[in-house]
């Protein structure tokens, strides 16, 4: 009788024992648990509620009720999405724009890092580095008053040229056509000098002794540039890259909407998703379809992560996400 | 001899350097010569830039445009309050937030610091979408015209706790907290007195990061802010570029006299506007960009 009940309390305590180990380790790192709280809250506030949310994107929002609230309607949203015009032009741009921001900025960024590591000067060097930077500096509504006082019609700086060299001045903010050169040239402007310091920084970091090695076998300064220097750069283009394809889904506000002044009929060359789900959410009210090409975004974008982190993983275990 | 002879080889030659120079002379002037014509056009007379447009020499100098702004400046003061406020509750807020997150995930004796690690991980593979988010602060936590939804927003970047997680790990030996706990220092002591003051390069990093992100804000107040009296600079800004009249009618309604309209240095007080908001980050430029550099390297290349 005896033994057969201590193996019932044996087996009892087993099964509890994963829960009451857990809360003696809580009750003896407390102080540890403790500091995850705040960080817990802003995540559930910011992060983890909004995922919830997601099924707002299945229900009509018409009224504008609450979470919990509102009829499903399962796949209606995106069916008006995807039966519009926007969804094509919004996810072209948000897709097209990136790829080109991609391939036009780590090109600049690796030639000009290069570039300003072989000043002779390091003064000069770390002064034009600090010119370079600046711009990532400014706030987006900054940097749109500084497009508008160069593009603005009647007063910009490009327009007065136009004039003087005795051409027809542009309406920069009603011409569609020019705002990918545009945004594509802004968005250089202000990101170039930010990755610029980080490739510097790698190739600051390079062993002095292969350049050596190369000088001696008889290479010139532009050879051990091609042989040494952009090898050695590769992994870190690499993974820079990729995480930026990660996010491919996902553009800056600041860049699509306050440079182009939200101007409606510029909308075909500057909408992307982002601007498209905040101007249905606060302007056109089409709260739904808000919501549905946000899941769209989400979900797309979710994908993507997970099949560049697994290539990252691939190439450099260091550098993946998880 | 030989080693100088080296030195020469692995450098470029002095006229490839000049060519170098020159084409970055003119980049550093691309860089530049938008802010120069602002500040150009904001010290320009009005009259000037009505006839000759925005130009990078002022054809008459006269600081009106200032005058005009600080001559009934509580809309901007207030907006500079704003920003102040949030960008030091903001960032002070975060760095304890993100810093304290951070400990236990660098812990290795930690049993669930991967699962709290994921929990942060996903938070960046994943997210619900502006919309769910818009309805959680305004339906759900009420923060609409709220200065706390502009910081609430921006607490807690992952990709901070990340590179905060890193920096524990790797600078702070485990044989310093060992050695504090014989001595009956407790947990918190021990990160408060022995982890903090070793990680002050991290949290100097991610500060400033904040502090910049706090001070350019204008999406959270694009979002949760309706009530003029809570603009921050930015969205101050924002809202005066978008709306060209919204310095006139502020003025019209002040002085109530149509007389006062055609003085209005509209196009020169934008400028300004624009130079007043630059104007603080420009000053700690120098600062903040050796921080910048020096976080950067640390922080992107080995998140």
């Amino acid at each position: 009788m005896k033994p057969n009940q201590s193996l019932a309390i044996r087996n009892k305590k087993k099964s509890t024992n994963k829960c009451k180990s857990f809360f003696r380790y809580l009750r003896d790192k407390k102080v540890l648990f403790f500091m995850l709280i705040p960080g817990l809250a802003v995540m559930l506030v910011n992060s983890y509620m909004p995922m919830f949310g997601i099924v707002l994107a299945f229900k009509n929002l018409d009224n504008y009720g609450n979470i919990f609230g509102g009829k499903w309607i399962w796949f209606d949203n995106f069916k008006y999405l995807f039966g519009s015009s926007q969804a094509y032009y919004i996810t072209r741009n948000t897709l097209l724009y990136n790829i080109v921001f991609i391939l036009i900025g780590s090109t600049i960024a690796v030639i000009l890092a290069i570039a300003l590591s072989e000043i002779l000067n390091r003064k000069l060097a770390k002064f034009y580095q600090s010119v370079f930077f600046l711009p990532y500096f400014l706030s987006w509504v900054v940097v749109s008053y500084l497009v508008f006082s160069i593009l603005s019609s009647d007063m910009g700086a490009l327009n007065n040229l136009l004039k003087s060299l005795g051409l027809e001045p542009i309406n920069w903010y009603v011409s569609p056509k020019f705002w990918p050169g545009i945004l594509i040239s802004v968005n250089t402007w202000k990101w170039t000098g930010y990755d610029c310091v980080i490739y510097l920084a790698a190739i600051v970091g390079i062993d002095k002794s292969y350049y050596e090695a190369a000088a001696v076998d008889g290479a010139s300064r532009f050879q051990q540039i091609r042989k040494v220097t952009i090898p050695m750069l590769v992994p870190l283009v690499i993974i820079l890259t990729l995480m930026k394809i990660g996010r491919i889904f996902y553009t800056d506000m600041g860049l699509f909407y306050t440079v182009p002044r939200n101007m409606g009929i510029l909308y075909k060359a500057t909408s992307t998703i982002d601007t498209y789900v905040y101007r249905a959410l606060s302007q056109t009210g089409d709260l739904g379809m808000a919501a549905a090409a946000g899941f769209y975004q989400a979900v797309l974008g979710f994908i993507l992560v997970m099949t560049f982190n697994t290539i990252v993983r691939r190439i450099d275990k260091e550098s993946a996400l998880f | 001899m030989m080693k100088k002879r080296l030195a020469s080889a692995t450098q470029i030659s002095q006229s490839a350097n000049i060519v170098l120079n020159a084409i970055m002379i003119i980049l550093a002037a691309a860089c530049l010569y938008p802010l120069l014509l602002v500040f150009a056009v904001s010290i320009t007379d009005e009259s000037v830039i009505q006839t000759a447009g925005y130009n990078l020499i002022p054809g008459k100098v006269t600081l009106n445009a200032y005058a005009f702004i600080f001559k009934d400046a509580t809309m901007i003061l207030r907006a500079y309050g704003v920003s102040i406020f949030i960008t030091v509750v903001g960032s002070i807020l975060s760095l304890i937030i993100i810093s304290m997150y951070a400990y236990p995930l660098s812990r290795r004796d930690f049993r669930y610091k991967s699962f709290f690690t994921f929990i942060v991980f996903f938070t960046m593979l994943f997210n619900g979408g502006l919309v769910p988010f818009y309805m959680v602060y305004t339906n759900v936590l009420h923060l609409k015209n709220t200065l706390f939804a502009m910081i609430l927003m921006w607490l807690f970047t992952p990709f901070y706790v990340l590179i905060m997680r890193t920096f524990y790990t790797t600078t702070i030996p485990s044989s310093v907290m060992e050695s504090a706990r014989i001595d009956g220092a407790g947990e918190f002591k021990i990160y408060v007195r022995i982890v903090l003051p070793l990680a002050k390069p991290a949290l100097a990093t991610i500060a400033l990061f904040n502090i910049l992100f706090y001070w350019n804000d204008w999406y959270a107040p694009l979002l949760f802010i309706t009530d003029e009296k809570l603009y921050n600079l930015q969205y101050l800004m924002y809202r005066i570029e978008n709306n060209i009249s919204f310095i006139t009618q502020n003025a019209g309604s002040m002085s109530n006299t149509s007389d006062a309209l055609k003085n209005i240095p509209a196009q020169t007080a934008r400028m300004a506007m624009a130079i007043i908001a630059i104007g603080p980050i420009m000053l700690a430029y120098p600062f903040f960009q050796r921080y910048f550099v020096k976080g950067l390297t640390v922080g992107a290349v080995k998140g």
